[in-house]
């Protein structure tokens, strides 16, 4: 396997003009003649697949929910950055991409994330130009706020529901090419594995989740925007059926996966109440912007938050990096509030939290004001906790949000198999080992908006792709191995349920290979992993049968493939003998517990072959190099 | 899945097919059967004022035939297209149903507004009998007279039957107004959320007060309150 | 600790008759959401062979639209504004009898158990739900200045997560509430003025072709609504309609060719 990134070279504000004016183009005439499947109709795909379909393309979008404006970028709550500088706060698309490059803590390619920096003032239009209800000043102009890891305010939001507006404007614009036919959209169906014929990705296999039917739909271009892999920790804050199952298809099937190690830690959820808990609730970071965190000084300290007096407070965030505050990174404040509950110090029921308060910003802007701001993240609160954050400060926990780490993509997002391009969370290009709030928003809207639609014509016109059918070899030995696999899934009859399974593994993820890892947690996780594994395959129980809905087959499917993504997470993990960004290696730190990077020799790219069942998969190094900015250590004190 | 088609081209749509449109005729014509029963209710105050009154605005109304005969037409046909388009819309609600809940709790519909379909049917009943009743005579009223309304009423409302019959219908119908009134200010599409407290008391007083009015026909002749004279 | 009843609605597929079964539920921590309920409740039934109860459901922190079914007679359960994955069974007592039912309305047919199809709500933006902006060449987002009071307004409507709960709840199974959201949204934007007409007549045409049931102002759908849509929308939407079916025109320009 040869990773052929396919970097523009020159002066990067223009390597992406340059780009487009030497990327091949498809006569609008013979658009219609090619056909592209999406799958997943989150911000990348809704967006992508509409794109694709205005400019002439036959489009098949394919996702799990029962609609396409389910997709799970829907709960975003925060924002989505733009460089703007509507605000005259000295922020440009320059300052825009040092910040990411250096929130990724120089893990990112530098010419990606100057790509994303400038298409983010063109999403910020398209959205408006869509009918998106971003928040507005009364003046009538565009509102921003601030946001982790930037000293500019450049997010722009609509209230606390960003992703669900912007998620909304992308499916609008699906569902204008759903109903004049360029688009055929295929909800409740799920993609069981990639079709690769003549050495290009040519197709998908599907199951049909109403009828449970196993079928093969043939495209010219494959395109994977099916989000990232966080539930295999079981606990996260992805929606339930946030699966790997896609991207790990394809990684089987020849798709290099890069950086899986790279899984982000937000550090505002709600902490868990017990056993029964099924998933983590974000409180958007926004929050951050006038809530204080803190935890008392002293261990033990049970006290009701409204006794213990200002000086037996400590507000850690404050304290450690004073020019950042409450609104240092996202791995930093994780791993920040780790700490004070390692120490003892955490508090709630469990002492796994720490508290959010907003009793000054309430003094200061009176309670109307915040109830403006974060009204519906306020009742969020309380309809779980049954605690009224405008009296109690909120306790807070970090929990598993987002994965840096994906398949990996060439600068014109495709994959390394022909033909399979792979957008949004699901690829690793942009946020290298740690990605800023608002971003994720802003990247997949980039890569299903503006860049996809570039690059996917070039790849149809080099590549003269030549049409195949139903009766390839490939397609049937296909269609045969995902028949196999579900009859395999109901043929097990043991006696454990995929939830139960699904939990086992997600407590060793967390445990080892979560906040803080450390080589003995890790090869203990590489031990107990295959024992997991092994159990799933002995001792899986799924009741009903394959042709009908069936919930437990869908959750057993996508069980069986994080048992394997897992591994892979944990050896990339070991592999990587540094810290960086959210990949915190305890055996790596400063003196005062800040991430040691190791750019001598870990500035790369770890892109991992799939080798076969049961070998160890082969690692390639895309070496980064960073010509515009220096590799610093980050700091935000 | 059961997929129709979608509708691209508004062109093609048909508005005046619309369930929306059908509400319209329904609150356009409710506005005019509304206004009707408001005069209706101020000629009959008349009744306490004694038969010379009364009477005389009587052959007034049968004095101008061609006026009287126009809103008879108007108002039957109000009637008609009102309960057309409310039968239909009501039966095409009961369909949009077919399996219906074990168990449904509403939370802020109103016995107004859950009983229309019945207020309705049970007024157009009741418009029917009583133009049989005192309009034509079919089924008059003891000692009918076409020429002496306030005798034709008094003996009418002496029949406690009678009485509680338009007593209920009169009740029926403050219902029936209350929740049209209110209704049809949100099919037109004049409602927004500053008057709306407004709006629904002021229904709430009109209705009342027609209500009261009207029953107070039937109750002041039972109380002997008005009689022959 | 909880100990409920609970009775489900099971049915086995599109074309089976569906009933409803009893199941006990004890030893149900307060602190669960109805969802994680549920859960439980599937995995002890999957440990005794008993296929689990299907429902909808994904995100679990109420927005995306996924989750809903009727409990003890009320779409989304007891709690208002909240959807069926943020209530929380501290809403219950000890001893109590939960009702849960799926969606009940023509356009919405029973999949399996608790699981509807909704896919008519999709079929109704598709008609019309939409500003019709192809990708690229938009004008600076503060060319348009909008004023705050209706980018308010209009957020207030496009806070809709499609989950059908107005239709459920409304008697008669009513979409109006939903169609009036996205028509109010794109209405008081300036974005949405010059389609503002054609989406209307669109949006009410597909709505009714589904089969859905017509508006009679009764409110349940305002009540049952998980983010708090309002029927001032409705009205909006019928003043909308009658403009549009009153200035309505032919369009008549021919789609000449460039030269």
């Amino acid at each position: 396997m040869e990773l052929k990134s396919k970097l523009p070279s020159g002066p990067i504000e223009t390597a992406w003009d340059r780009t487009r004016q030497e990327l091949k183009l498809v006569n609008p005439s013979n658009k219609r003649k090619y056909s592209v499947i999406m799958v997943g109709s989150g911000l990348a795909g809704a967006s992508g697949a509409a794109t694709l379909a205005e400019l002439g393309y036959q489009v098949k979008c394919f996702c799990y929910q029962d609609s396409p404006r389910r997709a799970h970028s829907i709960s975003a709550q925060g924002g989505i950055n733009g460089a703007k500088n509507y605000q005259n706060d000295g922020d440009s698309v320059w300052r825009l991409f040092y910040d990411t490059v250096k929130g990724g803590d120089f893990r990112a390619r530098e010419a990606n994330v100057h790509r994303l920096a400038e298409v983010s003032v063109n999403i910020i239009d398209q959205c408006v130009a869509q009918g998106v209800p971003f928040a507005r000043e009364y003046g009538g102009t565009l509102a921003n706020r601030s946001f982790g890891g930037a000293q500019v305010s450049r997010t722009f939001y609509a209230r606390g529901q960003t992703g669900q507006q912007l998620l909304l404007g992308a499916y609008q614009s699906l569902e204008r090419q759903i109903g004049i036919g360029a688009v055929q959209m295929y909800p409740r169906t799920e993609m069981l594995d990639v079709i690769v014929a003549d050495g290009a990705a040519r197709g998908i296999v599907t199951r049909d989740m109403v009828t449970g039917k196993i079928e093969s739909h043939l495209a010219d271009v494959v395109i994977l925007a099916t989000g990232g892999y966080a539930n295999v920790f079981y606990l996260s804050t992805n929606a339930k059926g946030c699966n790997t199952t896609a991207i790990w298809r394809a990684h089987r099937r020849g798709a290099a996966f890069a950086n899986p190690c790279y899984t982000q830690i937000h550090p505002t959820c709600i902490p868990v109440t017990g056993d029964h808990q099924s998933k983590l609730t974000l409180m958007s970071q926004s929050l951050r912007n006038d809530g204080r965190i803190w935890v008392p000084l002293k261990k033990g300290d049970k006290r009701p938050p409204g006794q213990i007096p200002e000086n037996e407070r400590d507000y850690y965030l404050e304290r450690k990096y004073p020019s950042y505050g409450n609104l240092a990174p996202r791995d930093i404040s994780s791993r920040a509030a780790k700490q004070c509950c390692d120490e003892g110090r955490g508090v709630g029921p469990t002492g796994l939290g720490v508290y959010l308060d907003f009793a000054d910003a309430i003094g200061r802007l009176g309670e109307n004001v915040i109830r403006e701001r974060y009204g519906n993240l306020f009742e969020m609160y309380e309809r779980i906790t049954d605690e009224n954050p405008y009296k109690i400060p909120m306790r807070i926990f970090p929990a598993s949000h987002y994965v840096m780490g994906g398949l990996w993509v060439d600068y014109n997002l495709m994959s390394t198999i022909p033909g399979l391009h792979v957008l949004g969370e699901a690829n690793f290009s942009d946020h290298g080992a740690n990605r800023l709030g608002a971003s994720a928003l802003m990247q997949g809207l980039a890569d299903g908006y503006f860049v996809i639609p570039y690059t996917i014509g070039d790849y149809l016109v080099n590549a003269k792709v030549k049409k195949i059918d139903a009766s390839h070899p490939e397609v049937k030995k296909a269609e045969a191995e995902v028949t196999g696999r579900v009859k395999r899934l109901l043929s097990i009859n043991g006696k454990r349920t995929p939830d139960s399974l699904h939990k086992e593994l997600g407590k060793v993820i967390w445990e080892k290979c979560g906040m803080g890892r450390n080589a003995a947690g890790l090869k203990e996780a590489l031990q107990r992993i295959p024992a997991i594994r092994e159990e799933f395959w002995k001792n899986l129980k799924v009741l009903g049968s394959g042709d009908d809905l069936n919930v437990s087959l869908e959750k057993a499917g996508r069980v069986a493939d994080f048992m394997e993504m897992a591994e892979l997470l944990c050896i990339d993990a070991l592999e990587r003998d540094e810290s960086c960004g959210a990949h915190f290696r305890e055996e790596h730190q400063t003196p005062d517990g800040e991430a040691l990077r190791n750019d001598e020799k870990f500035c790369h790219v770890a892109a991992w072959e799939w080798a076969g069942e049961g070998k160890t998969p082969i690692l390639h190094k895309e070496p980064l190099t960073f010509e515009s900015l220096h590799l610093t250590q980050r700091s935000y004190k | 899945m059961s997929s129709i088609p979608i509708i691209t081209s508004a062109s093609s749509v048909k508005p005046l097919e619309a369930t929306v449109a059908k509400k319209v005729l329904v609150a356009i014509t409710g506005i005019v059967l509304f206004g009707f029963v408001l005069i209706h209710m101020v000629g009959n105050i008349q009744l306490y004022q004694g038969p010379e009154k009364l009477n005389h605005y009587a052959e007034l109304l049968q004095s101008m035939k061609p006026v009287l005969w126009t809103f008879r037409i108007v108002l039957l046909a109000a009637v008609g297209v009102h309960a057309l388009f409310a039968i239909l819309l009501w039966l095409r609600n009961r369909s949009a149903r077919p399996v219906a809940y074990e168990s449904q709790r509403f939370v802020s519909a109103t016995l107004t507004s859950r009983t229309m379909i019945w207020s309705g049917p049970l007024i157009g009943l009741f418009v029917v009998y009583h133009i049989l009743h005192f309009t034509t005579g079919t089924f008059p009223p003891p000692h009918f007279n076409s020429h002496n309304v306030y005798n034709n009423v008094v003996y009418a409302f002496q029949v406690p039957g009678v009485s509680i019959a338009y007593i209920i219908a009169m009740v029926a119908l403050g219902f029936h107004l209350y929740h049209g009134g209110v209704s049809l200010f949100q099919t037109l599409g004049l409602r927004t959320p500053h008057d709306e407290k407004p709006l629904k008391l002021v229904l709430w007083v009109i209705t009342t007060i027609i209500v009261v009015v009207n029953i107070s026909f039937p109750l002041a002749v039972l109380t002997g309150l008005v009689g022959l004279k | 600790m909880l100990n409920l009843t609970l009775k489900v609605w099971r049915q086995k597929g599109p074309k089976d008759a569906g009933q409803m079964v009893t199941y006990p539920a004890p030893g149900i921590s307060p602190d669960m959401s109805f969802l994680e309920m549920l859960d439980v409740v599937n995995e002890r039934m999957m440990e005794k062979d008993e296929e689990p109860i299907a429902f909808d459901h994904d995100c679990r922190e109420g927005i995306c639209g996924s989750c809903g079914t009727v409990v003890n007679g009320i779409a989304h359960g007891p709690r208002s504004a909240t959807t069926a994955c943020q209530l929380h069974m501290r809403s219950f007592k000890d001893g109590d009898t939960i009702t849960v039912e799926p969606w009940r309305a023509k356009p919405f047919p029973v999949l399996k158990d608790l699981i509807v199809d909704r896919s008519a709500y999709d079929r109704i933006i598709a008609a019309g739900g939409f500003v019709s902006v192809n990708t690229g060449g938009c004008p600076d987002g503060n060319s348009l200045p909008i004023p705050k009071e209706n980018a308010e307004l209009s957020m207030d409507a496009a806070a809709c997560i499609g989950c059908g709960a107005c239709a459920a709840a409304c008697p008669n199974a009513s979409a109006m509430l939903f169609v009036s959201a996205k028509v109010s949204q794109l209405a008081l934007l300036p974005q949405g003025q010059p389609e503002r007409r054609d989406r209307v007549l669109k949006m009410v045409a597909q709505m009714d072709a589904e089969g859905f049931g017509g508006c009679t102002n009764i409110g349940e759908c305002e009540s049952a609504c998980p983010k708090e849509i309002k029927l001032e929308n409705i009205a909006r939407l019928n003043r909308d309609f009658l403009v549009a079916t009153v200035t309505k025109r032919p369009v008549t320009a021919s789609q000449g060719g460039g030269a």
